[in-house]
């Protein structure tokens, strides 16, 4: 890792648990105040959890990092009370483009349909998203973020952990119910627990260089394979924010690491690239990057998140994005059952659902580095014929790989309640809901996904027969008004449809005719009083 | 149940392997690799089935390790 230059700094302060004779009990210590841990932190305040937040670090450092955040995060973001101020700072894009050399072989529109809220994808420096989240945490009374606390210790418990945590000013212990670690790709917690993160290690080396500059290429994504200002290799050129682009330029297995960061090397490649040299260096790294995982994230009360269960490779921005899904899927799941309304069982299908998401992604970002950076003399052949045929044969332009962009993952869970009717439309059991326009009782243009919120939801078509009960419902037509049609469209509706939404907007029933057995029988289901998940 | 035909689809199989032959016919060993790489990328994709390839892939390895002599 670089040595970074400090962007933002926070304040260490010594917090009352240090001077209390035995260890304080927390509900929850989330361990890694990064974009995961900031987010579950969030998210289970906003749920009225009390949170422990620690940090390590007292710091945000420079680098860009993650810059790429996708629909379905900003989706979360935006119920987190962050998006608004990342959608106005970040560069909104969807277009795509691939070139083989001098031509264009493709391009791609990533959210072809209107009516969404948020954008396919917004580019982003992490530093702007983590301070983003940080402002809004520090506006959450009962979430306690603690810089420069270090977690140099970890006991389990029968009904907890002790972690003991180090300060400038000496150490201290703490007592949790639930442990949230999301202490990233090197998570110490990992280490502790003596936990094994096993997977590919791909060997080529990889440059990635904030360049700033005034650029008139458009706001899109271009990949370009064997491109003439980089022989026989490829690279990546991606607008952010301030005039900052985001190049990748793959340097091979051989590369010096060290020498290829040194400005005398990395400005004549960008020149070559650039076709100038009116630009300036804001960040250059050199990395390698492996896919692998935890076997288990859920250890006891130990519950691993984000990078620190899970790594893949960047292509596809499928790192940060997965990583705040997790966040969310566990949020609401450890709340439920810190208020007692579900059972332990429920975080069981945290690790399920969030380790099949895991796969998924890795087996994404696995293919895409397959393909961007071939291993052998054949699979270069078998690249370069893909390229060569993708300029006459539709088939091989679908093969050609660049990155699989992040996308939600549809949940195959004992959660929901599988379909007993067919249904059309956009809107898939287990997935999140697709996005509406609509219009509330007065009137007003309103999201659906704002209306829905983060608890769990009924939304029903009425039919003239009553109105069923449940915790929350939404009626269509009278709560909210689909005033283009797009909601019908969407789930497929007929008169007394209803669908039963998860706190995490993911859905998890829906019946043509929906009765008060079937939709209480759902809820529970929901919240995992039903079936053995380990 | 095995998804891959392996009887003889081919009503004149001499013509069909001289084809392939031909295609070859004057090439480096890296332009018949690239050729091939082609061609096979074309044929997985009508075929088109998963399973089918697999089988393929299953049937190929298998008769390989069977030809390659002992190392030692």
């Amino acid at each position: 890792m670089n040595t970074r230059k400090i962007l933002y700094q926070f304040g260490y302060r010594r917090c009352a648990d240090q001077d209390r004779p035995s260890p304080s009990r927390h509900p929850v210590i989330v361990v890694g105040a990064g974009p995961v841990g900031l987010c579950t932190a969030m998210d289970l305040a906003q749920r009225g959890i009390p949170v422990v937040l620690l940090d390590d670090a007292d710091r945000i450092g420079e680098g860009s990092r993650g810059i790429c955040y996708a629909k379905r995060t900003l989706e979360i973001l935006d119920r987190l009370g962050v998006a608004g101020s990342c959608l106005e700072k970040g560069v909104t894009w969807k277009l795509g483009k691939v070139f083989q050399g001098d031509d264009q072989l493709y391009d791609f529109d990533l959210l072809p349909e209107d009516g969404h809220k948020m954008p396919a994808f917004i580019n982003l420096q992490q530093y702007y998203l983590e301070r983003a989240l940080v402002e809004r945490a520090a506006e959450l009374p009962n979430l306690d973020i603690r810089w420069r606390n270090k977690v140099s210790d970890l006991k389990h418990r029968n009904d907890g952990v002790t972690l003991t945590i180090e300060t400038p000013e000496g150490s201290y212990d703490l007592d949790a119910d639930w442990v949230v670690a999301a202490d990233g790709a090197r998570s110490s917690l990992r280490g502790m627990l003596g936990l094994k993160f096993q997977g590919e290690v791909f060997e080529d080396r990889f440059l990635i260089a904030d360049v700033k500059m005034k650029g008139d290429f458009p706001p899109e994504r271009w990949f370009w394979f064997d491109p003439p200002f980089h022989d026989g290799r490829s690279a990546l050129l991606h607008k952010q924010p301030d005039d900052v682009w985001r190049i990748d330029l793959q340097l091979g297995p051989d590369a010096d690491a060290k020498a290829e960061q040194a400005p005398e090397r990395v400005i004549p490649r960008l020149r070559q690239m650039l076709g100038h040299d009116a630009f300036t260096l804001e960040w250059v790294s050199v990395y390698t990057f492996q896919c692998r995982r935890l076997e288990r994230f859920v250890h006891g009360r130990v519950i691993f998140a984000g990078d620190a269960a899970h790594q893949v490779s960047p292509f596809g921005a499928r790192g940060a994005n997965s990583g705040i899904q997790d966040a969310e899927n566990l949020a609401w799941k450890l709340a439920l059952v810190l208020k007692g309304e579900a059972p332990e069982g429920l975080i069981d299908t945290y690790d399920l659902e969030r380790s099949a998401a895991a796969d998924e992604n890795i087996g994404h970002s696995t293919r895409s580095t397959d393909f961007i950076a071939p291993r052998s003399a054949q699979e270069l052949r078998f690249r370069d014929a893909t390229l060569a045929l993708a300029r006459h044969a539709p088939f091989a332009k679908r093969m050609v790989n660049s990155g699989r962009l992040s996308m939600p993952s549809t949940y195959e869970t004992p959660l929901s309640t599988p379909d007993s009717d067919a249904w059309s439309g956009s809107a898939r059991l287990g997935a999140p809901l697709p996005d509406v326009p609509m219009r509330d009782s007065s009137g007003q243009p309103i999201w659906l996904l704002e209306a829905v919120g983060g608890e769990e939801t009924l939304i029903h078509v009425p039919n003239g027969a009553t109105l069923p009960t449940g915790k929350r419902v939404l009626v269509i037509g009278k709560d909210l008004i689909d005033v283009e049609g797009l909601f019908a469209e969407r789930f497929d509706t007929t008169s007394g449809s209803t669908y039963l939404v998860r706190p995490d907007q993911h859905l998890a029933a829906r019946w043509r005719r929906a009765t008060p057995p079937l939709i209480e029988r759902a809820s529970l289901r929901m919240k995992g009083f039903e079936g053995d998940y380990v | 149940m095995s998804a891959l035909v392996t009887e003889s689809r081919f009503s004149d199989p001499d013509r069909a392997y001289r084809a392939l032959i031909e295609a070859h016919r004057g090439l480096s060993d890296e332009e018949s690799a690239a050729l091939n790489s082609s061609l096979v990328l074309i044929l997985a994709n009508h075929i088109g089935d998963q399973a089918v390839l697999q089988e393929a892939l299953a049937l190929a390895k298998q008769t390989m390790e069977q030809t390659q002599p002992a190392s030692g």
